[in-house]
C-alpha cells in the first residue's frame, strides 16, 4: 500500500548509508552456511573420538577372539604361559601389574600427601614456587628414562643396600623370608614398584597440592583458632574437604602406573613362572609381557593370548577410572548434607 | 596464529619429506645372533653404493612373523624352517654365515675357559635342577676350580630367538629331561631365570649379576670380554668356542638336498657342540620384484665382499660350493609374471 | 577430679598433640626431600651421562653399527622431531575442534557426555594398546611398517590431551564475552573463533605443547608402528627412526659406544621436554 505511506527516498535505492534517519540497510549475512558447516565440524570431531575408542576395543576383541574362544575367563587365572606347548594363561602377568602399581600406590601416596602438606602449609613463601616446578618437572621426564636409569643406575644401589640386607635380616622370620627370597640381583617386582613409585608421586603430588590450595582459609582459620596443631587442621579439616579431589589424583596415578611399559620392562626381568611370592624373583608385568612378546608371537594363540591381556590391561584401566568417578559422586552427594 | 607462515611450513615440511623419497630402501628384519654382522655389512654396502638396507634385530621369531606377515622385505632367523613349511608359506630360505652360541659366566676371580661343562649339565642347571655352583656334579666335573657356595643366577632370552632355539635343541639332544620338560624352539616356557631382550640384553644381565650364567653369540662374548666355559662335545674333547671349531661343526653338513641344517652336536674331535647356520626368508612370489633384487644384489656383495668382516667379528663364511647353491636357490624367486628377479 | 590432676592430664594431652605435630610435619619434610632426591639423582645423572655422549656428531652422523667409533644420533632425533611435529598437526584440529563441541555445544545431551566419558578412558589408556592398535589396523593392512603408522599412533596420543584442555579452558571464559558478542549479532561460528578460543589460546597452546612434549618420550606405540631405521630417511612410508627406539635399543647393550648414544638420546629428551614445560609455563603466565 505505497500510497498509504509517506514517500520514501530508500525505494529508490539511493539513500547513503551515513543517513541517520534511516533504518540500517539490509545486510546479508557474509557465509550463511558457516555457522552450519562449523558446528558439523565440532560434532565429527567429537563423534570421531567416540569412533576411535570403539575401533579400539573392537580390533582388540577381534583380535583375542580365538583366545577368548580357547579360554573364556579361565585365561585370568592360569598360570600356564608356553608358546612350545601353545598353552597360555594370563595369571603371571596380572598379578605382575597389579602387584607393582599396589607397591608403587604404598609408596607415593603417603610420600605425595607430604609432599603437599609441605608445598601449603609448611615452606617458605619464596620457595614454594620454584619447589613446586621442581616436583612438576619430574612428571615430565620420559618414562624410558626411568627404565634407563632404574636398569643401569638404581638396580646395583637396590640390590646391595636394600635387598641384600633384607634379605640377611628376615632370613629366619617365617612369612617375611618368602617375600625376600629370590637373587638380589635389582630386578623384580620391587625395583618396578619402586621405579613407578617414583614416576607417579608428581602427578599425584601436584593434584594434592592444587587442592590444598583452594581450601577456603576460612575453614583453616577456623580450626586455627580452636586451638589445633598444623597436622590436625590438615588431617581433619583439609584432608576431608578435598577427599574428592584427592582420591582423583591417586586414581590418575593408578592409572599411569597401570599402563606404563618402559619403566618397568628394564627392571621387571621379564620372567613368565610365578614360583614363588618372593619380590625379589624375576617376575612379568602386562604392558612388558606386551613390549616383548608381540612382534614375534606367530598369528594364532600366541598372538591373541598377547591382545587379551592388552584388553585385560584396559579394562582393568577402565575400571579403575569407574571406580573413580563413582566415588566422585557418591563424596558430592554426599557432602553439604552434614551440618 | 599466522596462516601464511603455517601454510608455508607445512609446503616446506612436505618438501624436505617427498626429496628423500627416491633413495633405495630395503627393510629386514630378525636375528640378533648376525646382528652386529649384517649392521656391518649394511654399512659397508651403503658407503659402497648408496642403498640402504635397514636391518632392525627384533628377534627370530619377530622376523619370521614380520616376513610371513609381508612387512618386511626379507627376514632372518636362526632357527630354520622344514621344508613343508617353507612351501605352506611360500618361502625358501638360505644361509649366511655360521656362527657359534657360547655359554658365558660372570663368577669373580673365574678367567675365561675355566670351567668345563656338559650338555646335560647345562640342561640341569636351566631346569633350576642344579642352584648353586658348588654343586658336587659340577665340583666332579671342574677339580681344583675355585667354584664359590653361591645361588647360579640364570640368565636366558625375554624375546622369541633362533639363539634360543639353537641353545634348545642342544640341551634337548643331550638332556632327556630337558626334552620333555621344555623342548626346543625361539621361545619356550622357561622353569627359571630372568629374561633379556635379544643377545644384547643377555650380555647385559650377566655381566651385571654376579655368580650368573647366560647364553650369548659368540660375537656378543668376544667383543664385550666376557669368560666362556668349555664344552664337551660328541667326540668327548672339551672344547672352546672360536671360528676354527664352529668350521669343524660345520664340516659335516650336507647342502645339497635341502638348507634346513641344525649344526648342534655334530661329530668332529674339534667341532665345537652350539654351532649353527644363521637363515635369511624371502616369498618365493615377490609382490614387490625391486624391493626382492636389491635384497639379492646386497646379500650377493654380502657374499663377495664380506667374508672379511665376518671373520674379523668370529662368524665363519660359507664356502662357496654352498654359495653357489644358494645362488641356484636365488632362481626360485620370481615376481608376479613368473619371471625370475635378477640380481646381477 | 581435682583441678591440678585435669590441669595435668591437659598439659599432658597438649604435649602429645604437639608431638605428633612435630612427628608429621618433620615427616613431610623428609618426603620433600625424598621427592627431590630422585629428581636430583636423575637428572643429575642424565646430564652427566649424557653430556659426556654429546658432541658434534651426534648431531651430523648417523645412528652407528655396533662396536664403531663413529656415529650419532641425527636420523632419530630427525625422525623423533618430524613424527612428533606430524602427530601434534594432524592431533591438534581434531582435539580442538572435540573440545570445542564440548565446552561450546555439548553441555547437556548424550553426545557430549559420551564423549566426555571416552576421553576419559582414551587419555588413561596405555599407550602400548595405541600400539597395538595401529599395527593391526595399519601395519598389518599395508604390509609395511611406516613413518606414517608411527604417526598415527602418536596422534591418539595427542588427541584426548588437547580435548581436555581445550574443554577446560574453554569454560573458563565467561559467558558474559560470549552474550556481548552474541548480541552484536556475531554468528556462532565466529564467537568461537575469533572470541572465545582467542581468550583461551593461551591454554589451548599449553595444552598442545604438553601433548607435544608427552608424545616426545613415547617409545611403545612406536615399536610396533614405524619400528626403526639405522640410516636417514624422511620417507614416511618406510621405518623411520626415532629416539626412544634408538635409545630402547642401545640401551641395553654393552657396547660402550651404543651406550654412550643412548644416554646422550636420553639427555636430549629429558632436556627438550623440560625446555617445553617451562617455555608452556611462562607463555601461559604472561597472559594471566
Amino acid at each position: 500500500m505505497a500510497a498509504t505511506l509517506p514517500a520514501s527516498h530508500y525505494d529508490a535505492n539511493e539513500m547513503p548509508r551515513s543517513d541517520p534517519r534511516g533504518r540500517p540497510p539490509e545486510r546479508r549475512r557474509a557465509i550463511p552456511w558457516a555457522d552450519t558447516l562449523f558446528s558439523v565440524l565440532a560434532h565429527s570431531a567429537a563423534i570421531l573420538t567416540l569412533l576411535l575408542l570403539l575401533g579400539i576395543i573392537v580390533s582388540l576383541i577381534v583380535g583375542a577372539a580365538p583366545a577368548i574362544r580357547e579360554y573364556g575367563l579361565s585365561f585370568l587365572w592360569r598360570s600356564e604361559w608356553d608358546p612350545v606347548k601353545d598353552q597360555y594363561g594370563g595369571l603371571v602377568m596380572i598379578y605382575g601389574t597389579l602387584a607393582t602399581s599396589l607397591i608403587a600406590l604404598l609408596i607415593a601416596v603417603p610420600v605425595s600427601f607430604g609432599i603437599a602438606l609441605f608445598l601449603t602449609e609448611l615452606s617458605p613463601g619464596w620457595l614454594r614456587r620454584p619447589l613446586g616446578v621442581a616436583i612438576e618437572l619430574l612428571a615430565a621426564v620420559p618414562s624410558i628414562v626411568y627404565g634407563m636409569w632404574g636398569l643401569l643406575v638404581f638396580s646395583p644401589v637396590l640390590s646391595r643396600f636394600v635387598q641384600q640386607p633384607l634379605q640377611a635380616a628376615f632370613k629366619t622370620t617365617p612369612l617375611l623370608k618368602d617375600l625376600v627370597s629370590g637373587p638380589p640381583v635389582g630386578l623384580g617386582i620391587l625395583s618396578a614398584g619402586i621405579i613407578l613409585a617414583i614416576m607417579i608421586i608428581p602427578f599425584i603430588a601436584a593434584v594434592m597440592r592444587d587442592v590444598f590450595e583452594v581450601t577456603p582459609p576460612l575453614l583453616k582459620e577456623s580450626g586455627y583458632g580452636l586451638g589445633s596443631t598444623t597436622w590436625e587442621v590438615v588431617f581433619k579439616v583439609v584432608l576431608p574437604y578435598t577427599k574428592t579431589g584427592v582420591i582423583g589424583g591417586i586414581m590418575l596415578g593408578l592409572g599411569r602406573a597401570l599402563g606404563e611399559t618402559m619403566a618397568v620392562t628394564f627392571v621387571i626381568g621379564n620372567s613368565n613362572q610365578l614360583n614363588s611370592a618372593s619380590l625379589f624373583e624375576a617376575a612379568n608385568s602386562i604392558t612388558s609381557a606386551l613390549a616383548n612378546e608381540f612382534a614375534e608371537a606367530a598369528d594364532g594363540l600366541h598372538q591373541a593370548s598377547l591382545i587379551y591381556l592388552g584388553l585385560v590391561l584396559f579394562f582393568i584401566t577402565f575400571v579403575v577410572l569407574a571406580l573413580s568417578k563413582l566415588l566422585l559422586a557418591s563424596l558430592k552427594k554426599g557432602e553439604g548434607t552434614r551440618a | 596464529m599466522n596462516l601464511a607462515l603455517i601454510r608455508s611450513s607445512v609446503v616446506a615440511g612436505l618438501a624436505v619429506l617427498a626429496s628423500t623419497a627416491f633413495a633405495q630402501e630395503v627393510t629386514g628384519a630378525g636375528a640378533t645372533f648376525p646382528a652386529p654382522l649384517y649392521a656391518k655389512w649394511a654399512d659397508a654396502y651403503n658407503k659402497a653404493t648408496g642403498a640402504r638396507i635397514n636391518y632392525q634385530s627384533v628377534g627370530s621369531g619377530a622376523g619370521l612373523k614380520q616376513i610371513r606377515a609381508k612387512t618386511v622385505d626379507f627376514g632372518a632367523s636362526d632357527m630354520p624352517l622344514h621344508d613343508d613349511e617353507l612351501a605352506k608359506d611360500g618361502l625358501v630360505q638360505f644361509p649366511t654365515v655360521i656362527g657359534g652360541v657360547v655359554p658365558v659366566v660372570n663368577i669373580a676371580g673365574i678367567k675365561p675357559g675355566q670351567i668345563k661343562l656338559t650338555g646335560a649339565l647345562l640342561g640341569d642347571i636351566y631346569l633350576g635342577k642344579i642352584t648353586k655352583w658348588s654343586d658336587p656334579a659340577l665340583v666332579k666335573l671342574n677339580p681344583g676350580v675355585p667354584l664359590p657356595d653361591d645361588a647360579i643366577s640364570v640368565v636366558r632370552r625375554a624375546d622369541g630367538s633362533g639363539t634360543t632355539f639353537i641353545f634348545t635343541n642342544y640341551l634337548s639332544k643331550l638332556n632327556p629331561d630337558w626334552k620333555s620338560k621344555v623342548g626346543e624352539g625361539t621361545a619356550v616356557s622357561w622353569p627359571t631365570g630372568a629374561g633379556g631382550k635379544g643377545n644384547e640384553g643377555v650380555s647385559s644381565y650377566v655381566q651385571r649379576l654376579p655368580n650368573s650364567i647366560g647364553y650369548v653369540e659368540y660375537a656378543y662374548a668376544k667383543q664385550n670380554k666376557m669368560s666362556h666355559v668349555l664344552l664337551k662335545n660328541q667326540a668327548g674333547n672339551f672344547v672352546a668356542p672360536d671360528d676354527a671349531n664352529f668350521k669343524a661343526a660345520a664340516a659335516g653338513a650336507d647342502w645339497s638336498k635341502t638348507f634346513y641344517q641344525v649344526l648342534t652336536d655334530q661329530a668332529g674331535k674339534d667341532a665345537w657342540p652350539l654351532t649353527g647356520a644363521t637363515f635369511i626368508m624371502m616369498h618365493k612370489a615377490q609382490d614387490k620384484p625391486a624391493q626382492a633384487m636389491h635384497t639379492l644384489k646386497f646379500f650377493e656383495w654380502a657374499y663377495v665382499n664380506g667374508d672379511k668382516m665376518a671373520g674379523e667379528l668370529e662368524y665363519v663364511a660359507l664356502p662357496e660350493a654352498v654359495k653357489n647353491l644358494v645362488r641356484k636357490q636365488w632362481a626360485e624367486i620370481k615376481d608376479g609374471a613368473g619371471k625370475t628377479v635378477a640380481y646381477k | 577430679m581435682s583441678t591440678t590432676a585435669l590441669t595435668t592430664s591437659r598439659i599432658a594431652k597438649h604435649r602429645r598433640r604437639k608431638t605428633v605435630n612435630a612427628i608429621a610435619l618433620t615427616l613431610s619434610m623428609a618426603a620433600m626431600a625424598f621427592g627431590l632426591f630422585w629428581l636430583s639423582w636423575i637428572l643429575i645423572e642424565t646430564v652427566r651421562l649424557g653430556v659426556g655422549g654429546l658432541s658434534w656428531a651426534t648431531f651430523t652422523e648417523m645412528t652407528p653399527p655396533p662396536h664403531s667409533d663413529t656415529g650419532g644420533l641425527a636420523n632419530a632425533i630427525f625422525g623423533s622431531m618430524a613424527m612428533v611435529g606430524l602427530a601434534t598437526l594432524v592431533g591438534t584440529p581434531i582435539g580442538v575442534l572435540a573440545g570445542i563441541y564440548l565446552a561450546e555445544y555439548g553441555q547437556k545431551g548424550w553426545l557430549g557426555s559420551a564423549t566426555r566419558f571416552i576421553n576419559d578412558i582414551l587419555l588413561s589408556a596405555p599407550s602400548i594398546v595405541i600400539g597395538l592398535f595401529i599395527y593391526a589396523t595399519v601395519v598389518a593392512r599395508a604390509k609395511s611398517y611406516s613413518g606414517f603408522a608411527g604417526v598415527l599412533a602418536l596422534a591418539l596420543i595427542v588427541i584426548p590431551v588437547v580435548i581436555r584442555t581445550t574443554e577446560n579452558m574453554l569454560s573458563l571464559i565467561p559467558n558474559a564475552l560470549r552474550e556481548a558478542a552474541y548480541a552484536l549479532g556475531t554468528p556462532k561460528w565466529k564467537v568461537i573463533l575469533t572470541i572465545t578460543l582467542k581468550a583461551a589460546r593461551a591454554g589451548v597452546m599449553t595444552g598442545v605443547l604438553l601433548a607435544f612434549a608427552r608424545i616426545a618420550g613415547e617409545t611403545a606405540p612406536l615399536l610396533f608402528t614405524a619400528l626403526n631405521n639405522q640410516f636417514w630417511s624422511a620417507d614416511l612410508t618406510r621405518p623411520m627412526a626415532s629416539l626412544p627406539a634408538t635409545i630402547f635399543k642401545f640401551a641395553m647393550d654393552l657396547d660402550e659406544g651404543w651406550r654412550k648414544l643412548a644416554w646422550a638420546g636420553v639427555f636430549l629428551i629429558t632436556m627438550g621436554v623440560l625446555a617445553l614445560n617451562i617455555l608452556a609455563r611462562v607463555v601461559f603466565r604472561n597472559k594471566h
